[in-house]
């Protein structure tokens, strides 16, 4: 066998080699990707964290809501106008035909959010894997957010709070709403509300990385209808609804 | 000669004892109390964690905060996990390690008015 027929066989090899890696199966990967990442590990613009929520299953109870508010150490004063609130339950009800329904609903982590666009101090930003914060630091509590939000998802600490969780802190006279449960999600956990679902609820919620072609939250969307609220805002939002 | 010398050096411990309680007694300003619980080092040299522990806190709020770097070296739950008193399972109060150094210096710590003073509860079990 003479060098070039040689060399051009082993070309030949290495690209069929190379074709079937890449073509063994759709969403198949030889290594997977981590799910979480390292603390030394900045959060990625690779990932978008979202929620799939399936209203059809979702039934009277509230377990995303009080496992939501133990989890950040969510406390009321008894005072439900001015309370904090980072999730609560939505009745929906068609008036003609009477056809009532009942959807949980938190801060919905747009791509565009308009809190972000608002926030004199820049204090309400998105993190780089999609998940709106509140940095408490920078927040003068002025609560353009507050207004500016079109779900009324974010609230205002009105009273000296005692008792946070070291994960979580809250203090007055700044806002705050749904994280995602970032601590939990930055240890590779899911959010207590999807956990306590899962566990006590009618299996409603999903989590997952909306980019992750292998992910569960991915293929839902590709293959089932699913909706925004308020859609037609344009801010595609990283929490979505299936039968609403 | 050795005992000479060993005399001195107990005569000037001893007059610096009672000059440091002297102190302790004339001054109104009560002197902070460092308590150090637990664990063996902090994650800098003592002089560099007295002058610089604030900006330490500062750049990793940020990094934290920002980009999701929970890096546990500069993590402020770090500081609290060792620096708690076992009595009161704080670091605020009237001899909290915080508290104390910070009443001390008239310098006012707006840290815990949101984050927890509290150790975390399941710190005793992780390494």
């Amino acid at each position: 066998m003479n060098p070039d027929r040689r060399h051009f066989l082993g070309w030949g090899a290495a690209a069929a080699g190379a074709a079937a890696v890449t073509t063994l199966a759709p969403g198949f990967r030889l290594i997977e990707l981590a799910q979480a990442r390292s603390p030394q590990e900045a959060a990625s613009k690779l990932q978008r964290w979202g929620l799939l929520i399936d209203i059809t299953k979702c039934g009277e109870c509230d377990a995303c809501v009080t496992a939501c508010h133990e989890e950040n150490g969510v406390t009321g004063h008894g005072r439900p106008e001015t309370d904090a609130q980072w999730i609560r339950k939505v009745s929906l009800r068609d008036k003609r035909t009477g056809y009532a329904q009942t959807l949980p609903l938190m801060c919905q982590h747009c791509e565009h959010p308009p809190c972000v666009d608002v926030c004199p101090t820049g204090a309400s930003f998105k993190r780089d894997d999609g998940i709106v914060l509140v940095d408490k630091h920078t927040c003068i509590g002025c609560r353009y957010c507050v207004m500016a939000c079109p779900y009324a998802a974010r609230s205002f600490v009105h009273e000296a709070t005692s008792g946070q969780k070291p994960d979580v802190p809250r203090g007055k006279g700044t806002v705050e709403s749904c994280t995602l449960c970032v601590h939990r999600v930055d240890r590779g956990e899911t959010p207590a509300c999807v956990e306590a679902c899962n566990k006590d609820g009618g299996k409603a919620m999903a989590f997952g990385d909306l980019n992750d072609a292998s992910s569960e939250i991915h293929r839902r969307l590709k293959s089932q209808p699913s909706s925004q609220i308020r859609a037609d805002l344009a801010l595609n939002t990283g929490v979505r609804y299936q039968g609403l | 000669m050795m005992r000479i010398a060993a005399g001195i050096v107990a005569a000037v411990l001893l007059l610096a004892g009672v000059a440091d309680a002297g102190e302790k007694q004339a001054s109104r300003v009560s002197v902070p109390v460092v308590k150090i619980e637990k664990g063996e080092a902090c994650v800098a040299p003592t002089g560099e964690m007295r002058r610089d522990h604030m900006k330490m806190l500062l750049h990793q709020r940020d990094r934290t905060m920002r980009q999701g770097l929970r890096e546990p070296r500069f993590s402020l739950k770090g500081c609290v996990d060792c620096h708690a008193s076992q009595k009161t399972g704080s670091v605020l109060g009237k001899e909290g390690f915080c508290s104390s150094c910070h009443e001390y210096a008239a310098v006012s710590i707006d840290c815990f008015e949101c984050h927890s003073p509290n150790p975390r509860k399941q710190a005793a079990a992780k390494p």
